[in-house]
């Protein structure tokens, strides 16, 4: 982690104003540090700094030199805001050095609070580059939760939903067992102000997902969207045919589909009276299997005594200044 | 079979004393949840009487700020997080009356946001993460009633997916932590009803791979963490029995290190002190002989819980 260039603080000129502070590991520290002596100068120069509150652009550079050895730092970055505020510096720049450290840091939640900071001050203008950025990411992993966060975060302040559902389509044709994509979907067709709603995106989402569920039936995820889709209006969903149809073609194919067992005992118990052979269905060995396991285990809670508290949940009161 | 190997346990979270590794230099803004991790782990194996709990206590209040909250280590800015880290050490140690609870309650208050959500910090992250913290802590306190419990729960029931499950914030992905984070303060709050328990108990249930871990979401690897997220999740909502506890165990033991204790990620991993605490506390909620209870919502021991809240001595 040294740099061959790398120089020692107490040897900068410009540095020799600083008495480094060591750190204070209490006595008898439960998980003491040993550092490396790179590690340790950086740090005391840091320590030196933050205690003099100095607000300068030699401790902007310093920042950067401590986020470089160890990016999960969280007083770095919060005092790194607060030299970038005194300086005014600018933003653009800061998402310049944000790119450069980047690759290390894809799962680091004060990189990316530290880049929603950012963005947020150069408000509209970034959304496009935060977007984009996002996309990056996903390239490499598609179900990075810190970026999806961003990215609703970045759609929700900033806009930026036009190509959105075509964003997680393409997404999901790469691959359609990709859970985080789903769920962006979903939260396109609920939160895009444009778009009109749930009940205006069900059609075409239902075929959607249809078609998704009959490309791969082992995929949850399409058949909790599917139930997503029918959240509120649940009813509407007992009426649905080409649902039915989906259940009853998977179950003809694999008798144990817990998916398609799932939601068609679901609706059975909701009301539903399939009379084209779904009733068949259950009396086939496989079916009851399941289905005499699925009751089996919901007979049959076995929550030790001492977690009971939360099965009947009586805490609250406790937990309140009411001696 | 593979046993548990206690005794080695024990041995390595007390070596993590005079260890000087990479690892070690990157905790050390998050020492104090390291401690966390490491002494309720000690405590679930019967051997927390062997750390000095006045050093600790008084090491903790060296990580406290004029706001009432506490740093990660001493000098580093308060958060959320090591407040109730922080909190939770006391507790152990059954020396909760060291720390003024009005103060640290009126620094969490600070962070509840108009909405219900907690942010982290001063700098404002929102995440249900700092939800659950802030009710967990507070309650420990017995100090709920400092903040707005109401529109806590409405925001945490906002985060509720179409799947049953919960995510950082309104519309974001189901996540076994964050559905730890939340069905735990919901329980704390006594609000479960908002819970749909089949529902989030399918989705929870369908986490456990071939090979008997957890993952945290759908196509993922398993991870001895998840083996707490995801089965606390479970017991809280009584639908534990909707996985194989038995292959879970196995997976547990099998992420062991057998020669010099610990415990990993996964089998043949480099363990540490976060896998360790969430592997041994996985084990407990197995109800595995030898261990203590473990509470599902506060990952405290259970006897720790009732001398807060009824005040029993273990």
């Amino acid at each position: 982690m040294t740099n061959d260039n790398w120089v020692p603080f107490n040897e900068r000129p410009d540095w020799d104003d600083i008495e480094p502070v060591p750190q204070d590991d209490g006595p008898h520290p439960v998980v003491p540090i040993s550092y490396t002596e790179h590690f340790r100068e950086v740090m005391d120069y840091f320590r030196a700094i933050l205690a003099k509150d100095e607000r300068s652009l030699r401790a902007l550079q310093l920042t950067a030199e401590v986020i470089s050895l160890n990016s999960a730092n969280y007083t770095v970055w919060h005092f790194r805001r607060l030299v970038l505020e005194a300086l005014d510096y600018d933003l653009e720049e800061e998402s310049i050095f944000l790119e450069t450290i980047a690759e290390m840091n894809y799962k680091n939640y004060q990189f990316w609070q530290h880049r929603r900071w950012v963005a947020q001050k150069r408000a509209s203008v970034a959304a496009p580059d935060e977007l984009k950025y996002t996309e990056v990411v996903f390239n490499d992993d598609s179900k990075n939760y810190h970026a999806w966060s961003h990215r609703q975060w970045v759609l929700l302040n900033l806009g930026g939903w036009e190509g959105e559902l075509e964003y997680c389509s393409k997404l999901l044709s790469q691959d359609i067992y990709n859970n985080s994509a789903w769920n962006q979907r979903y939260f396109v067709i609920t939160k895009d102000p444009s778009r009109g709603g749930l009940q205006a995106m069900l059609e075409s989402e239902v075929q959607y997902t249809l078609l998704a569920i009959r490309q791969a039936p082992s995929n949850e995820s399409p058949w909790r969207y599917l139930r997503g889709l029918f959240k509120d209006d649940k009813l509407n969903l007992l009426t649905r045919n080409d649902v039915i149809t989906v259940c009853l073609e998977q179950l003809a194919e694999e008798e144990s589909s817990v998916h398609a067992l799932n939601l068609l005992l679901d609706l059975m118990a909701s009301g539903l009276v399939t009379g084209r052979g779904g009733e068949q269905c259950f009396r086939k060995p496989e079916g009851c299997k399941v289905i005499s396991e699925g009751l089996n285990q919901g007979a049959a809670s076995v929550t030790p005594q001492s977690h009971k508290r939360y099965v009947k949940g009586f805490y609250g009161r406790r937990c309140m200044n009411v001696d | 079979m593979t046993t548990f190997q206690l005794e080695k346990h024990v041995n390595y979270v007390k070596s993590l004393d005079k260890k000087s590794d990479f690892d070690s230099v990157v905790m050390e803004h998050l020492r104090m949840s390291g401690a966390y991790w490491g002494l309720t782990a000690l405590d679930l194996m019967h051997s927390l009487n062997d750390m000095d709990g006045e050093e600790i206590a008084a090491w903790i209040l060296k990580c406290q700020h004029d706001c009432g909250g506490f740093g990660g280590n001493i000098g580093h800015d308060p958060h959320i997080l090591y407040t109730l880290s922080a909190v939770q050490i006391l507790a152990l140690f059954d020396k909760l009356s060291v720390v003024d609870a009005d103060k640290i309650a009126k620094y969490i208050s600070g962070l509840q946001r108009e909405d219900g959500s907690f942010a982290g910090d001063e700098w404002g992250e929102i995440d249900t993460r700092f939800t659950y913290t802030a009710v967990s802590c507070l309650s420990l306190l017995k100090r709920l009633d400092s903040i707005n419990v109401e529109k806590a729960t409405d925001f945490l029931v906002r985060c509720r997916n179409f799947d049953g499950g919960f995510g950082c914030t309104p519309g974001a992905e189901s996540h076994a932590g964050q559905i730890f984070c939340c069905v735990g303060a919901l329980a704390i709050l006594g609000a479960l009803h908002h819970v749909d328990r089949d529902l989030l108990g399918w989705w929870l249930c369908e986490r456990q791979v071939k090979a008997g871990g957890l993952n945290g979401r759908p196509e993922k690897l398993p991870d001895v963490c998840y083996s707490w997220w995801v089965l606390s999740s479970l017991i809280i909502i009584d639908r534990a029995h909707w996985i194989s506890k038995e292959k879970l165990r196995d997976f547990i033991l099998n992420c062991q290190d057998q020669d010099r204790g610990g415990i990993s990620d996964a089998p043949d991993d480099a363990v540490d002190v976060f896998h360790t605490f969430f592997g041994v506390g996985g084990l407990s909620l197995l109800e595995y002989p030898g261990l203590k209870s473990i509470d599902p919502a506060y990952a405290l021991p259970v006897d720790v819980i009732d001398r807060v809240f009824y005040g029993q001595k273990s």
